[in-house]
């Protein structure tokens, strides 16, 4: 078109940005490339490659290794080599290199963007100018964490060797946000990238090699599926970290049950974008195209749900149909598009597939007129209006430039569809009334609330999620927690059992029937009056459901009384208690909930003598140390109620001009399965720690030991714990600990028993995705105030949501 | 207050325009429900404004031509205080001319008689440039309304406008009351800039809001609105003068008032940025701006203004190096 056509009609043309260097790049490695392991590129084993592809045009970038198991266990040797040196730096040290790092990052900043765009189709416009610039805000930031590690996180130590997986819809961002946290601490990482965009990790393996880093700190192993699963398979990782999508992450979960590493996983989203009646809603239409049409839709925290206040919602729908038809789509590397390149044709007919179920279940899909280019993978911008939460692709993650809108008629509705989801990763407000849009940011489910914005990330602030969204942090000091373990666990073997147990091998389970008639009873000549010990549910006590009862004896063999044996439906009925109390518990304010806990070590205080005599019968220990047990515990709840108010979050300072607010939310209702060791303190200690941050408890008290918790329930009682904050159910504690796991309204399970336990733990956790706080008992000693109380305790007892706060008037 | 039929069918014959014939803007009654009603999220605006430039790029040819387009929309402005004949004259023949003939010619666009969109200046300079532009096309606009403060009496004001049309201005930049939007006394704005519109008669009437003094983007949206329903053909962001000028996150706020209004009444209002608009890479973002927020109609001198006197050299250059390959120096480059 000639310059005096354009003059006329004013039509924008093509803007190239030039891949020459780029391509050159890539031909000055033949177009081929190894393995990163120890700082050299290695051939893979089997000598099998696969190749990568420019979404937005076919063509073929290059060859990569496909690692298999061989591979990543080479990798893993490399960086197991590399830790006791690498952790042994001193965080300044660290901090240097992760300094050079970010340099170098921001040194090649285009050669990454270009890069970037080629092999994953996404717009130069996010790689220039997000992908690349966050990568590096990473790892500036966490050099700086590297540089305090020492006194910020002086109990700690870094978890060893790494195993990380990361998906190709942010290749380097998410590579950045996984390797900056773990070298920072320490630790030493075997990074996966996604098949499908390889180019840009290998590129910062060049980085990495231009920092001067010790070989061996970071390995990058390029692969499919084989590499993955070896990665999740190989036993010598002592954390695994995983971005991607939350069937994977169920299956890496189960894989990994019960090996007693530590785990993230920042999966699957269907995040809502609400639109209040008194938004900008302007704001809210641009707002809604970085939300879905950021990244083609590919986004896990994509804002793929709209809900619009009924009164506004059909102008709003109007408003989103005229901005979406100035929406450009073509490649990559033109600089005036806004949408890019599906990944790959599989994933262009998943999104396809989902949009059609939509129309054939009676959906209005609309998708304005717009030009794709002939060549590459396609997908215009949708609108589909006309759905309700009953509809499959309501329910479903797309991941593609899909959004599905729906009305709501009040705040409190908009709140239960925003909620009505198996997801939890984020969310967006829109409103110009600080009141509603605070309270509807604090009531929504979800890691990330960005209030009158949307997809804001910052190396300051932890992303990840709630409920089938994954678990873990990344960013801030909450990420950090995924990278290490307090110093005790570190220097102690899992299975190193606490010498100081001295009377484990007193009490007994026993089976719900009579006891022995070879069992001491009494010795007076009047019968004691029966005391028989119900389950405690929703501040009553319950008798159990299955009416069967076991005895309990004293260390001496005689019978001590005799406790309920609870079932399923007993942890059903207190879980249902828990989840009712849960929300007003959370809802009081931290003084209050201090008030209880101290009261709860007033009246403990009261009957000392009778739990400690209590103690030394069941135990078999001295009175001596019984009393200790119990002195002990009326400290802890001083403590737990010292942190009620204490530990309810921070600024987060990002590069928002606002205020982002980092919350310490309750995980919700927790279920603890209590050890036998210290069987008044562990549980005092475990539902302290629980109550004092609003969550409500399911607990199975010391199974060998069970009436030191029934004797409990008076202390709860008398000290106005609000009914179902505190559910004990006694019984078996495995059966009764799956039946917790299992649980989909149970949002974590401490877990302190027997290896099978642990496993059975974490393998039945995935099918909700809940947390897990699983270990074999024995280890922790609970009478070291180090082990059993302070940040490592507290951080399982919340997750954090980052509230976004843009301000200005 | 009665409302008076301002309706008239505005017709840009010129050689730099253009596009269909669209109504002028008649005004409407005040409808203070509506302007109580706008919502601006400031955060919002400016993260939209600063992507702006970072969405779309234009390069090359196209570059040229929407520089060349570009140029049709000034108001080539002098505002000073020691203008003189001699130098409005200059002046004016820069907006017959503005860009050396042999270059519109190797852009092949010589033939197309492009000019600016106006010659801008006081109302004691009305004459002189009006003179200089015999045989143009080329409107006369006139500042107008006690500018740049407004804040001479209400007659006074009224006055100056039909001596500045009496003169041969064929467009008003007039400047509203700031009291009037800072304390968000609706309807007096609406009073004045009505007996402004009265006054224009057939000129073309812009409405300056001097957003650098106003105290916030939600006033900048009210006032954008009761400017329009005043009958505005134009809102114009600044007299050039506010410690703060033309910014991008200012003009998105009234661009979306401009769309709301058409949404509304059907009528189109155009949108003239002012101040502190030097570069060719600046103009070119206020051209994506409006592509974007209100569509092609508002990149034509009929809806579209923009008031500047520096930023022709720097288009002029940047023509030069697209004809040519070379950094040019502003002193090819003809004085206006």
């Amino acid at each position: 078109m000639s310059v005096r056509e354009i003059f006329q009609n004013m039509t924008y043309g093509t803007a190239p940005e030039a891949p020459d260097v780029a391509k050159a790049w890539l031909d000055a490695h033949g177009r081929k490339f190894d393995l990163f392991i120890n700082n050299q590129w290695e051939a893979p084993k089997d000598a099998t490659y696969l190749t990568t592809y420019a979404p937005a045009t076919t063509e073929k970038l290059a060859d990569v290794a496909d690692a298999k198991a061989a591979d990543v266990s080479a990798a893993y040797d490399a960086a197991r080599a590399a830790f006791p040196k690498w952790s042994a730096l001193s965080g300044h040290t660290r901090a240097r290199f992760m300094y050079a790092i970010a340099r170098n990052l921001q040194k090649h900043s285009r050669l990454l963007a270009v890069l970037e765009s080629l092999d994953n189709g996404k717009t130069i416009r996010e790689t220039r100018d997000l992908d690349v610039p966050l990568a590096a805000r990473h790892f500036y930031h966490h050099a700086g964490w590297a540089q305090l590690m020492e006194h910020e996180l002086a109990e700690y130590a870094p978890v060893g060797v790494v195993g990380q997986i990361i998906p190709w819809n942010f290749p380097l961002l998410m590579l950045a946000w996984k390797i900056a946290p773990a070298i920072a601490m320490g630790n030493t990482v075997v990074i996966k990238p996604a098949p499908f965009t390889p180019l840009t990790a290998l590129l910062f393996a060049e980085i990495v090699a231009e920092s001067g880093l010790p070989p061996g700190v970071i390995n990058i192993v390029t692969g499919g599926d084989d590499a993955g699963i070896a990665i999740t398979a190989h036993t010598g990782f002592d954390k695994i970290a995983f971005t991607g999508s939350t069937n994977v992450g169920k299956i890496i979960r189960r894989a990994t049950a019960g090996r007693g590493i530590k785990l993230s996983l920042e999966l699957g989203g269907k995040s809502p974008f609400i639109v209040f009646d008194d938004a900008d809603q302007d704001a809210a239409v641009e707002g809604l195209v970085d939300a879905i049409w950021f990244n083609q839709g590919q986004v896990c925290c994509a804002g793929s749900r709209l809900l619009v206040q009924e009164s506004i919602a059909e102008g709003f729908y109007a408003k989103v149909r005229a901005r979406m038809g100035k929406l450009r789509i073509g490649h990559s590397l033109d600089k005036s598009i806004d949408i890019g390149a599906i990944i790959d044709p599989t994933q262009r007919e998943t999104i396809e597939g989902w949009v059609k179920r939509g129309a054939a279940e009676g959906a209005n899909v609309y998708q304005p007129e717009c030009e794709l280019p002939s060549q590459g993978c396609w997908f215009p911008p949708t609108l589909i209006t006309n759905v309700e939460p009953a509809s499959a692709i309501v329910q479903e993650e797309i991941f593609g430039p899909v959004v599905v809108a729906m009305p709501f008629r009040s705040h409190k509705e908009a709140i239960a569809l925003a909620n009505n989801t198996r997801y939890g990763l984020a969310a967006s407000v829109w409103s110009e009334n600080v009141n509603l849009s605070l309270d509807v940011a604090t009531k929504i489910k979800a890691g990330s609330v960005w209030v009158n914005c949307t997809n804001l990330f910052d190396a300051a602030s932890g992303f990840g999620g709630y409920r089938e969204s994954g678990y873990g942090r990344e960013g801030g000091r909450e990420g950090l927690f995924e990278y290490v373990r307090p110093k005790w666990q570190t220097e102690k073997s899992r299975t190193t059992k606490n010498t100081k147990d001295t009377k484990k091998e007193n009490g007994h389970v026993s089976a719900p029937f009579p006891a022995s008639v070879t069992t001491r009873t009494s010795t007076s000549e009047l019968p004691s009056i029966d005391r028989t010990a119900k389950l405690f549910i929703g501040g009553k006590q319950a008798r159990p459901d299955g009416n069967y009862v076991r005895p309990i004896l004293n260390a001496d063999g005689s019978r001590a009384g005799d406790v309920g044996d609870g079932n399923r439906k007993d942890i059903r009925d207190a879980v249902e208690a828990a989840r009712s109390a849960q929300e007003s518990w959370a809802g009081k304010n931290g003084h209050a909930r201090a008030q209880i806990l101290y009261y709860l070590a007033e009246n403990l205080s009261a009957r000392a003598d009778e739990f400690a005599k209590r103690i030394a019968a069941l135990t078999g220990c001295k009175l001596n140390e019984g009393r200790a047990e119990v002195e002990q515990s009326i400290e802890r709840l001083f403590t737990y109620a010292a942190y009620a108010d204490k530990y309810g979050g921070t600024i987060q300072e990002t590069t928002l001009r606002g205020i982002v607010l980092g919350v310490s939310e309750p995980v919700g209702v927790i279920g603890i399965a209590c050890p036998n060791d210290a069987p008044l303190l562990a549980f005092v200690s475990l539902t302290a720690a629980a109550i004092c941050r609003g969550n409500a408890v399911v607990v199975i008290p010391s199974e060998r030991y069970p009436l030191i918790a029934t004797d409990f329930y008076q202390v709860i009682e008398t000290s106005d714990v609000p009914g179902g904050v505190i559910n004990i159910v006694t019984g078996a504690r495995e059966t009764l600990v799956k039946t917790l796991a299992e649980h989909d309204h149970v949002e974590s399970v401490w877990y302190f028993g027997t290896q099978d336990g642990v496993t059975l733990v974490e393998k039945a956790s995935a099918d909700n995705m809940k947390r897990t706080w699983a270990e074999p008992e024995g280890w922790r000693d609970w009478r070291d105030d180090s082990q059993s109380t302070g940040e490592a305790i507290l951080h399982e007892a919340v997750q954090v949501k980052n509230i976004w706060l843009p301000t200005g008037e | 207050m009665t409302i008076p039929d301002l309706s008239a069918k505005h017709t840009d014959s010129r050689a730099n325009g253009t596009q269909a014939a669209h109504a002028r803007n008649p005004g409407m009654p005040l409808d203070l429900g509506w302007v109580k009603a706008a919502r601006v999220n400031k955060s919002a605006a400016e993260r939209r404004a600063a992507t702006m430039g970072t969405r779309r790029s234009v390069k090359k040819d196209t570059q040229a031509a929407w520089l060349l387009r570009a140029i049709t929309c000034i108001d080539l402005t002098t505002l000073s205080g020691d203008d003189t004949p001699s130098n409005v004259q200059r002046l004016c023949a820069k907006a017959r001319q503005p860009v050396r003939q042999e270059m519109l010619d190797a852009l092949g666009v010589g033939d197309l008689g492009i000019t600016t969109g106006a010659v801008c200046v006081y109302h004691n300079r009305v004459a002189d440039a009006v003179r200089a532009l015999e045989g143009t096309n080329i409107p006369v606009a006139a500042v107008s309304t006690g500018f740049p403060a407004g804040l001479s009496p209400l007659k006074t004001r009224i006055e100056e406008i039909k001596a500045s049309v009496a003169a041969g201005a064929k467009e008003i930049d007039i400047v509203i009351s700031r009291e009037h939007a800072i304390n968000q006394n609706w309807q007096a704005l609406y009073d004045e800039v009505r007996q402004f519109r009265e006054a224009c008669g057939d000129a073309h009437m812009k409405s300056i809001l001097a957003t650098g003094e106003l105290p916030h983007l939600r006033s900048v949206m009210m006032a954008s609105l009761v400017c329009m329903m005043a009958g505005s053909d134009f809102i114009k962001t600044s007299t050039g003068k506010e410690p703060v000028n033309a910014t991008l996150e200012v003009s998105l706020v009234m661009l979306r008032a401009i769309r709301a209004y058409q949404e509304r009444t059907g009528i189109k209002v155009g949108f003239k940025p002012a101040g502190g608009i030097r570069t060719a890479k600046q103009i070119m973002n206020f051209q994506i701006l409006m592509k974007e927020e209100l569509g092609d109609d508002w990149l034509f001198p009929d809806l579209f203004r923009v008031g500047a006197s520096g930023l022709l050299t720097d288009i002029e250059r940047q023509l030069s190096h697209h004809l040519t390959g070379r950094y040019a120096a502003d002193y090819y480059m003809p004085m206006g």
